[in-house]
Order: structure tokens, then C-alpha cells, then sequence
């Protein structure tokens, strides 16, 4: 999570790459774990993906081609599908919504307490990210302060959050949100302040000045922050299992109940790979505007 | 009304300051509770038999001390393996860099479902035995990417005319790696340490997939929401909390007092040693 920070280098320095055997030396260890315990899994999950049932023994299955356990997967649990997509849509909205003044606030009003307030968007981490979800049954429990305020404004169709949809978006939306800060702050910090006043000595309002000045500059960082945050969202199943009913299950629920209580390995794996396909095709789509040197 | 307006912006972002740490008052404001019935979830009576008595409940302080070694040894395999590649990308060139950049990139955006998924896949179809030693090397997967973009942004901020300074002065490679380039680099590898271990430390849904019978504390934590969470669970969290928030801000303020000593020290002696200040 620190890792959106930038990396500010040295002013009017050139790093010299040198050229030498050293450098493989340095990526070999790193990278094969990575190729084999990142990227080879993919190889084995798309095959597992086409196993089929071996007769008469559930649980066990042989390699096979069985292409339809795509459509078979999909026809099943596209509800699930649909409704990941849509959690993890709205909150990734909300958390953008509640991060910006914060991140804003961090890159140009914070002065000296700015290295503490950056501290302090992390330190949520530090705990437990079960105990701070399953927290979230006693903040908006039926009887606590949160539903009854809205209740009496007449505002929960079912008459409470806990066990509802809005509950598991709250969730999603408290958990991922340091994932929005730090992104967004990261890019608002490279903004030059000068330009913002030179706006405003131009006679542009507060406003337009954001619009035209400050919004589009810290687009690479609501990309990143969009995507770090939507993505864990999308495949998060702990929320909708602690604060949700059977109602809100997401996509996540179905691939772990599959994968590890029914042991249905070639469904939860092609689940797990249309789900990785879609994100991919997502990120490729923001990455061609973002670059990813920028987001290393 | 102008105050407000002017303090508009300071107040939302101290709201959401607040919000952030909402849930974390819950779970230590539980942690003094004598729960009635089995769920710890809202306020009955003040207790310390959380704190007093903290490994209480079998299985809590065991899967603890799991999640700790766990946390050790993957975060000391993933900040080596990490750091060596920070060092070539900033350092060095070579060919397939953006494929390597890829590959460093893709584990921090893949859902964790996937990558648990994925992995499991990997175990079952070798029929590798699944324990604490395929959830260390899932995370190790996991944390190495964190650790390169953490080092890597410190390496990029730094002076390369240090490191060129020391050679001039004859230091031989080695000598300018181990007293010039190691000592500035050495908080961002700390940075990314700490990063590393509460990663893993804290990844329930990857353990949860490879984890076989291993119960680690966020496993444990999993499986006692369904019947209830010990209040041990509450304290042993918030400790865990604190003892981090204190190790982070310990860090900070020793290095913003470093950074002032240094700014003195140039104050009064006028020599172009500004680059010597590590950039925050």
C-alpha cells in the first residue's frame, strides 16, 4: 500500500543503468517465483478448468477438454457475477467520493502534519482486516445508532443494513478505502501548487479551477486508486460473508465454497478464470491511458 | 460562516481520518467486554479477562505464534528476493523489462480469490502435501511485488552522485554498496519489511485456499465468527495494532529528527551537502 507513494528523484540527476550479467543475476530468484507460483498457476488453473468428473467418484477429476463447464459455470452463478461487479462498482464510487478531500486535503493543506496523516491512512491496516469487517456487525447492527437514524428518515427499503447489500457496499467501501487515499494522494502531491494559484489569480472560480486544473491532473492517480480499489473489491467474499446474507453472495463466496467445501475444482476454476479475464481486460483498458511504468 | 467554509475542507478530512479508525474503537472497546451469550458484538460489562487471561481459549495464542512465523519467514524470503529486483530495475538494463514489469504489476491487481484459486490448483495437481509451507510460499508470491515498488521508489529517490562521490574516493564497489548505498537504501527495505509482514500477517483468503489444516489467526478468526469471537481475539488484535502504529511512529519521528540534526549541521557549516538529505 505504500508502494503508491512516488518516488520523487534526485532533481537534475541521471540514474546510470549500467549493462551487465549482474542485473539477470539480481531478477533470477525473484522472478521464478514469481513465473512459478504466480504465473504458472494460471496454466493449471485453465486446465483444471476443463477437467471433467470421473463416474461414480465426486471430488476427483481427470484431465479432460470440457469446454462447457464454462457455460455451465457462468449459466449457474452469473447472478453472483453481476452482483460483484455492482458491489465493487458502487463502492469503488463512494470510497473515490470520501478519499479525494482527504488525499487533497493530505497534498496541500497538511504542512507538517502531513507525514502523520499518512501514517495514520495506513495504520488502519495494522489490525485485523476480519475483526475490523466483523467490527462493522456492531456499528450497524439493527438496534445501533446508524440504522435507527435512517430508519426514522424512512430511508432502508428492508427496515435495517446488517445482512443487506448496503451493508456488504459499506464494508467494501471502509475496507479498500486506504487503497483510493494513497493513489490519489500520490498524484495531487505532484501537483505544483503554483499552477492552482495562477488559476485563481486568472479569476477562476474555486470551482473551475478544480474542474479544469486539479481534476484532470490527478487522473493518474483516480485510475490507480479506481483499480486498486475495485479490483479487491470485485473478488472480496469476506464482507459479503460477514455482513450479508445468502442474498448478497459475490463471486468470491462462490469459488471458495466450490473450490474448498465442494471440491467442484473445474467449476470454482473456470469461475476464477472468466473472473481474472474480465479484470485483466480492465486493466489493459486503463492501463493503455496510465502507462505501467507509473504503476509499478 | 467564512471560518467554516474556510475549514470545510480540514474538517471532511479529519471526518474521514475518524471513519478509518471507527471500527478498530469497536474491536478494542470489545476487548474489555464480558460478552452475554456466545457473540461478542455489543457492550454488556466491563472485563479484563481478555488481557488477563489472553491465550484463554485454546487454539488462539497457537494459531498466533503460526501467523507470526508464517509472517517471519515469508517477509525475510520475499524483502530479499524483492529487493534484488529493485536493485535491477533501477540499476541495471537488461532485455524483457516490461514483461518483468508486467509480472511484478499483475499479482498486486489480481483478486486474492484468483491467485488462492490458482495456486491451490498448482498444489492439487502435484499433489503437493497443502501446510505452513505452501502458505509460505504463497506469500512470499504475494509480497515480493510490494517489497520492489517500496525499494524501488526509495533507490529512484536517492542520489546516484553518492555512490559516484564514494567511488571517486576510491571505494571499491563493495565498500561504496556497504557504507554508501546500503545505509540510504535500508529504510525503504525496513518500509518495505513492515509492509511485507503485515501482509502476510494479516492475508486470510490466499491461506484460507493452501492452507490444508494449518490454522493461522485470521483462519482462526474466520472460523470463530461463526460461533462466536473470543474477547482474547479482540485484545490480541489490538495489541497487535498498537505495537505497529508505535513502530511506525517511532520510525517517522526518528527520522524527521535525524533530517532536522542534519539541516542544523548545514546551516553551519554551508558546504553543498544538501544531497546528503535523504528526500522524504
Amino acid at each position: 500500500m505504500v508502494a503508491v507513494v512516488p518516488a520523487t528523484a534526485a532533481k537534475g540527476t541521471v540514474v546510470t543503468q549500467r549493462k551487465s550479467r549482474t542485473g539477470y543475476f539480481l531478477l533470477l530468484p525473484g522472478m521464478t517465483w514469481l513465473a512459478i507460483f504466480f504465473a504458472i498457476p494460471f496454466v493449471t488453473l485453465f486446465m483444471t478448468s476443463l477437467q471433467a468428473p470421473v463416474a461414480g467418484k465426486s471430488g476427483q477429476y481427470t484431465p479432460a477438454f470440457q469446454l462447457s463447464n464454462y457455460p455451465d459455470a457462468l449459466a449457474e452463478y452469473w447472478p453472483q457475477f453481476m452482483r460483484s461487479f455492482i458491489y465493487a462498482g458502487i463502492a469503488t464510487a463512494l470510497a473515490l467520493l470520501i478519499a479525494y478531500p482527504l488525499a487533497y486535503f493530505i497534498a496541500f493543506k497538511a504542512g507538517r502534519w502531513r507525514a502523520l496523516m499518512l501514517v495514520l491512512v495506513i495504520a488502519p491496516s495494522f489490525a485485523s482486516f476480519l475483526l475490523r469487517t466483523y467490527a462493522w456487525k456492531t456499528i450497524l447492527a439493527d438496534e445501533g445508532f446508524i440504522t435507527t437514524f435512517f430508519n426514522y428518515l424512512h430511508l432502508l427499503p428492508d427496515d435495517r443494513i446488517l445482512n443487506t447489500g448496503i451493508a456488504v457496499i459499506a464494508g467494501l467501501t471502509y475496507n479498500f478505502l486506504p487503497f483510493m487515499i494513497l493513489p490519489l494522494y500520490a498524484a495531487l502531491e505532484k501537483i505544483d501548487p503554483r499552477l492552482l494559484e495562477a488559476s485563481n489569480d486568472l479569476y477562476a472560480s474555486a470551482f473551475a479551477t478544480f474542474r479544469k486544473i486539479t481534476w484532470p491532473l490527478s487522473l493518474p492517480g483516480v485510475v490507480a486508486g479506481t483499480l486498486l480499489t475495485f479490483i479487491p473489491a470485485t473478488g472480496d467474499y469476506i464482507n459479503s460473508e460477514l455482513l450479508g446474507s445468502t442474498q448478497d453472495r459475490m463471486i468470491g463466496n462462490v469459488i471458495q465454497t466450490n473450490f474448498i467445501e465442494f471440491r467442484d475444482y473445474p467449476t470454482a476454476s473456470a469461475l476464477s478464470f472468466v473472473l481474472m479475464a474480465a479484470i485483466l481486460v480492465l486493466v489493459f483498458t486503463y492501463i493503455r491511458r496510465a502507462g505501467t511504468e507509473d504503476l509499478v | 460562516m467564512r471560518w467554516i467554509r474556510r475549514h470545510l475542507l480540514g474538517f471532511a478530512a479529519v471526518l474521514v481520518l475518524v471513519y478509518l479508525f471507527i471500527p478498530i474503537a469497536v474491536v478494542a472497546v470489545l476487548s474489555f467486554n464480558k460478552p452475554q451469550g456466545k457473540y461478542n458484538t455489543s457492550w454488556t460489562q466491563f472485563s479484563l479477562d481478555g488481557w488477563t487471561n489472553i491465550c484463554g481459549v485454546p487454539g488462539v495464542c497457537d494459531s498466533f505464534m503460526i501467523s507470526i512465523r508464517i509472517g517471519i519467514i515469508s517477509t525475510l524470503a520475499a524483502t530479499v528476493l524483492g529487493t534484488m529486483i529493485a536493485f535491477a530495475l533501477v540499476r541495471y538494463r537488461f532485455r524483457g523489462r516490461s514483461s518483468t514489469n508486467l509480472l511484478i504489476f499483475l499479482p498486486m491487481t489480481t483478486p486474492e480469490v484468483v491467485m488462492g484459486a490458482s495456486l491451490l490448483a498448482l498444489f492439487l495437481n502435484l499433489r503437493f502435501p497443502l501446510g505452513e509451507i505452501t502458505i509460505i510460499i504463497a506469500h512470499i508470491m504475494f509480497t515480493i511485488s510490494f517489497v520492489v515498488v517500496t525499494v524501488k521508489a526509495r533507490l529512484q529517490g536517492m542520489d546516484p552522485r553518492l555512490e559516484e562521490a564514494a567511488r571517486d574516493l576510491y571505494a571499491g564497489p563493495r565498500a561504496a554498496f556497504r557504507y554508501v548505498t546500503l545505509p540510504l537504501v535500508a529504510p525503504g527495505i525496513a518500509g518495505a519489511a513492515l509492509l511485507g509482514f503485515s501482509l502476510s500477517f494479516d492475508d486470510f483468503i490466499i491461506s484460507f485456499f493452501n492452507a490444508g489444516t494449518v490454522v493461522t489467526f485470521p483462519i482462526y478468526i474466520w472460523g470463530a465468527a461463526q460461533r462466536g469471537i473470543p474477547v482474547q481475539v479482540n485484545a490480541l488484535a489490538t495489541l497487535v495494532f498498537v505495537v505497529a502504529l508505535l513502530i511506525v511512529l517511532t520510525s517517522q519521528f526518528v527520522g524527521s529528527r535525524r533530517r532536522k540534526a542534519l539541516e542544523n549541521e548545514i546551516s553551519q557549516n554551508p558546504t553543498n551537502i544538501d544531497a546528503l538529505l535523504p528526500k522524504s
